[in-house]
């Protein structure tokens, strides 16, 4: 039992970046926007994100530095891909590339440091409940957020007017243009907001997840974010199935390990990413009967005048 | 007042030639406000990155060994990106390669294998790497998965493959424990050009791939098949050709040259299977084929300036300590650069003002 609620915890912890990324991207998706620059995105919300807790000793100022760097980054994209009408995948890789470079320089001061991770909440007697108190009561703050975000995205969507003109953008810009809409402006917000949840679920990793900075420690959670938007059919509730399904096979890796099968580690490590590509493979096939991608997604769109 | 992109009745063939140019310069531009941020003196690194490793042999042989890997690579992805296909997982075929064609290294070390030696590891090394290359293809081309993800992903296993052979069964049992194999045989060696130099054989054939490369694309109807899909998938539909087979085409192809880069860089100047035996070629590659405009004569220039960059960065931390990372910065504001200028060959950049005061205006 003991060992059943550690894996859960362990499963909640490894999926909460990969659902707040994801949930960030299916929003700019939905707008019609293909992002692919949300591992660089990521990498230099966690830079920031420690840089601003281990500055401030406060984990929440962190998430925000985190927040704001995504944000920051994720202008530079909109100011490319949809002010200057730049290819978008090319676009998305650059700031991949950006990303991974700036995270080295500024975590580079970081290296090696500690800071105390985001507590975990405790609610006397909910907390201490068997088996379901720590998984429903014991989470961090950021494992909450992400569910809380995830249902707002989906009232959003679904339930407001300005997510279904979000949608609209998605999938016909021209009809959303004629309709007087601000397709550019709305976009660049989805963007944004994209770029917001990427660098949180940066930040996560090393307020949360590991109490240290290393280069790389995003290590493609980004790529497999952008795997999980592909794999949610870009739905919320799909979403999140994805996202906890990923964070399992992820713990399921690390804890082969521990019973020691013997299988090498490097093989075991390989598993999220190689379920990522049969994961796309079997949808992509399940899928012949047409796409629901947004119908417009990662089109140029140039507003007439 | 807005800014406002209006569409140019046809491309700009005069930005198109300089706007790699426009773009360097901003890229310097914003470098010496970071240098300027860090705290170094621009100028000297400046100086440290563009004109120090130009001024010795040493340095200028260094530039060619890094280009070579750069151009191989970017050729490949070149002829993907000029047919619409996404190959973003030329570093994992680079290691991919680099494993192939080390086993036969390997398992030939020590004993008095002969000459067939380094063409074998070449072979090999080639077509591992368009195997590796063809699952994303084929995953693209059969179930319509994306091929960026896909390949993208496959990079991380190929990464991993490599340290499980390194630090397992490929270990060299003389190495102090260290994540190594043996150093290959001179047999398993890529030739030097010039003797107690850097400069190697891959580099010549780094510039046959270029040739061959200009040829296919400026000559033949293959080449014209893989622009045509790629600029106007459309027309390519009626004319006939198959934008499948030219996914499978372009990204065997590439993976192959990548391969090719990766033995050629493990049995040349590292002269080992190791970790980290590519500091990123694969992606860097990518910055190359645009920045070279996606032609093989540009793309040769761009692999040399990049290179450049490379030995620039390792001269400037030495002598200037700054951090490595900011090459990697500094590649990815280029990137930018570069595709922000692509954006003026099709575009003219307009400052609308809110018609409200023009109408006023004209009224």
């Amino acid at each position: 039992m003991e060992l059943v609620e550690a894996i859960i915890l362990a499963v909640l912890a490894a999926s909460t970046p990969l659902l707040i990324a994801a949930t960030g991207e299916l929003v700019t998706e939905r707008s019609g926007v293909l992002n692919l620059g949300v591992e660089g995105m990521m990498i230099v919300g966690a830079a920031c994100g420690f840089g601003g807790a281990w500055l401030t000793g406060s984990i929440f100022i962190g998430a925000l530095f985190g927040i704001v760097a995504g944000t920051l980054m994720s202008l530079i994209f909109a100011l490319m891909a949809l002010g200057l009408a730049v290819n978008q995948v090319a676009t998305g890789l650059a700031l991949t590339i950006l990303g991974v470079g700036l995270s080295g320089l500024i975590g580079a001061g970081f290296v090696g440091e500690r800071i105390t991770p985001a507590v975990h909440l405790h609610i006397p007697g909910l907390t201490d409940i068997p088996l379901v108190g720590r998984v429903l009561f014991g989470e961090d703050g950021f494992v909450y957020f992400s569910v809380a975000l995830v249902i707002g995205v989906w009232w959003f969507l679904y339930r407001t007017r300005a997510g279904l003109i979000l949608r609209a953008c998605g999938d016909n810009h021209v009809s959303a243009h004629a309709l007087g809409y601000p397709v550019l402006r709305i976009r660049t917000f989805a963007v944004m907001f994209g770029g917001a949840c990427a660098g949180l679920a940066g930040a996560y990793l090393p307020l949360a997840y590991t109490p240290f900075f290393i280069p790389g420690m995003t290590a493609g959670r980004g790529w497999i974010a952008l795997a999980l938007v592909v794999f949610s059919s870009w739905r919320p509730g799909r979403l999140v199935v994805g996202a906890y399904l990923f964070g399992a096979v992820t713990i399921l890796q690390l804890h082969a390990q521990g019973w020691g099968v013997g299988i090498p580690s490097q093989f075991m490590s390989a598993l999220p990413y190689l379920a990522t590509v049969i994961v796309l493979v079997l949808l992509s096939r399940a899928r012949t009967g047409g796409s629901t991608a947004p119908a417009a997604l990662g089109t140029v769109f140039v507003p007439d005048r | 007042m807005q800014l406002v992109l209006e569409k140019r009745a046809e491309r700009s063939n005069t930005i198109a030639l300089i706007s790699p140019l426009i773009a360097i310069g901003l890229t310097i531009v914003t470098m010496v406000i970071l240098f300027a941020i860090l705290g170094k003196n621009p100028l000297l690194a400046l100086h440290a990155y563009f004109i120090a490793p130009l001024t010795d042999g040493y340095s200028l042989q260094e530039i060619a060994v890094k280009a070579t890997p750069l151009v191989m690579i970017a050729i490949g992805l070149s002829l993907c990106y000029l047919a619409n296909a996404w190959n973003i997982g030329a570093e994992g075929q680079f290691l991919v390669g680099a494993v192939a064609g080390s086993w036969i290294a390997v398992k030939t070390q020590g004993s008095d294998a002969g000459a067939w030696v380094l063409p074998a590891m070449l072979v090999l090394a080639a077509a591992a790497g368009a195997l590796y290359a063809l699952i994303p293809a084929i995953c693209k081309v059969k179930f319509g998965a994306s091929e960026i993800l896909t390949s993208l992903m496959l990079v991380y296993v190929a990464d991993l493959f490599l340290d499980y052979l390194v630090r397992g069964p490929w270990r060299d049992p003389n190495g102090f424990n260290f994540p190594t194999t043996a150093e290959f045989d001179p047999v398993a060696t890529v030739p030097l050009l010039i003797e107690g130099g850097r400069l190697h054989l891959g580099s010549i054939i780094a510039l046959l791939v270029v040739a061959a490369a200009a040829i296919l694309l400026g000559r033949t109807i293959k080449g014209f098949e893989i622009r045509v899909v790629g600029a106007a998938p459309r027309a390519a539909r009626f004319g006939g050709f198959n934008a499948n087979q030219l996914v499978i085409l372009t990204f065997a192809v590439s993976g192959a040259l990548a391969g090719l880069a990766g033995i050629i860089e493990v049995a040349g100047p590292v002269g080992h299977l190791q970790p980290g035996v590519s500091p990123g070629y694969g992606f860097t590659a990518i910055i190359v084929a645009f920045l070279g405009r996606l032609n093989p004569l540009g793309i040769l220039i761009a692999g040399l300036f990049l290179a450049l960059t490379f030995i620039g960065g390792e001269q400037a931390q030495i002598a200037m300590k700054i951090p490595l990372d900011v090459t990697k910065v500094f590649q990815g504001i280029l990137l930018f650069y570069v595709l922000a200028c692509d954006s003026l060959i099709l575009y003219r950049f307009k400052l609308v003002f809110p018609s409200r005061q023009v109408t006023r205006g004209a009224g």
